[in-house]
């Protein structure tokens, strides 16, 4: 982690090597076919987008699923999303959005070599992760108990309005609000699972000192990762939450 | 903290910022949280999902922007992805839609 460790550059280097790629050269992470440090990170970065534009384009399909059953069966849609609980999603986009700073913070830990802090922001985003995850438990819970889990046992009355006047809610269409909902947040859900076990696994690697200055791909790339997985989740509430509370 | 921050790095092409930056993008966020489930128990009519959308879209763009260093992507073929990832989502959003919106114009 310290220049005091590094070995002279071999007679053989030229001097130009020697001036820009000094650590690059004894850098045990740099594999063989790259040039150097910096084009082996941007080939690792662009792989990672290349991945998350798959992401974007797999849950998109499901938004756009979504937008397109809201709007040809818009009143079981507005009803079941009244169903939902907008404070447990609020404090779950709130704890996400905090996970998504340590993230970052790990980033810059890394990045400036400061293995104690870095450990110390990835466990803090396992556990952020899994508190997001425990409050999405309870929400679950809620639908299971209240017969909102599509299958056979599904049930959903009529909703109510203001004045207590009762609107006929088509319950099949209401099924499908909750097919959407639970498709929709379980993939968002295991990729927070994975998430977790991701920085769980930098973590313990972080804690041995692998990443240092020169080297901490996996941490941005995760990082990348779990940015997107929030992002996901900051369309995710407005669109099951909070438009159609007034529906 | 023993270790200590090694100057050498600093100077290598990375942009990120400083830690006070990312916390204040970090209560930026919470602050656009807060309104838009704020916003949600007002009734704007048909106002409600444009503002609840913008301002998902507002903080999609600050992380997309400040935490994933887009802006500071050193790779112009990174950035050619990630400008394509979002394109190809426009395309698969305003297509459909375009079909299902306009159906019902007879």
């Amino acid at each position: 982690m310290h220049d005091s460790r590094a070995i002279p550059a071999p007679a053989s280097t030229t001097t130009t090597q020697v001036a820009t790629a000094d650590h690059e050269e004894h850098n045990p992470a740099l594999l063989h076919h790259f040039a150097d440090a910096q084009q082996q990170k941007n080939a690792a970065s662009l792989g990672m987008w290349l991945f998350l534009v798959t992401e974007i384009m797999f849950f998109g399909g499901m938004f756009c699923a979504y937008l397109i059953y809201r709007l040809q069966h818009f009143n079981a849609f507005a009803a079941g999303s009244q169903q939902l609980n907008i404070w447990m999603g609020a404090i779950n986009t709130a704890v996400l959005i905090v996970s998504s700073v340590t993230v970052v913070l790990a980033v810059k830990a890394a990045e400036v070599g400061k293995r104690k802090l870095l450990t110390g922001y990835l466990v803090v985003t396992v556990l952020l992760g899994m508190t997001f995850l425990v409050v999405k438990g309870f929400e679950y819970k809620e639908k299971f108990e209240k017969h909102h889990v599509p299958g056979p046992t599904f049930n959903f009355t009529d909703k109510f309005d203001d004045n207590g006047k009762q609107i006929p809610v088509n319950s099949k269409e209401a099924e499908l609000f909750f097919s959407l909902y639970f498709a929709m947040t379980g993939m968002h859900a295991l990729h927070m699972i994975i998430g977790c076990g991701l920085f769980g696994t930098l973590a313990v690697l972080a804690w041995k000192g692998h990443y240092t200055p020169s080297y901490f791909t996996p941490i941005e790339n995760a990082g990348l990762y779990w940015h997107l997985v929030d992002i996901i989740w900051i369309y995710l509430f407005p669109l099951l939450y909070l438009i159609s509370r007034h529906s | 903290m023993a270790e200590h921050e090694d100057t050498n790095h600093v100077e290598h092409e990375h942009t990120t910022h400083s830690q006070l930056f990312y916390i204040a993008i970090g209560v930026v966020l919470l602050i656009l949280t807060v309104t838009t489930a704020a916003v949600a128990f007002v009734n704007l009519g048909p106002l409600n999902p444009v503002v609840a959308l913008l301002i998902a879209t507002i903080k999609a763009a600050l992380v997309v922007i400040f935490f994933m260093h887009v802006k500071g992507a050193s790779e112009k073929l990174t950035s050619a992805v990630v400008v394509s990832g979002f394109f190809f989502l426009a395309i698969l959003l305003t297509l459909s839609l375009a079909d299902y919106l306009t159906r019902s114009w007879r």
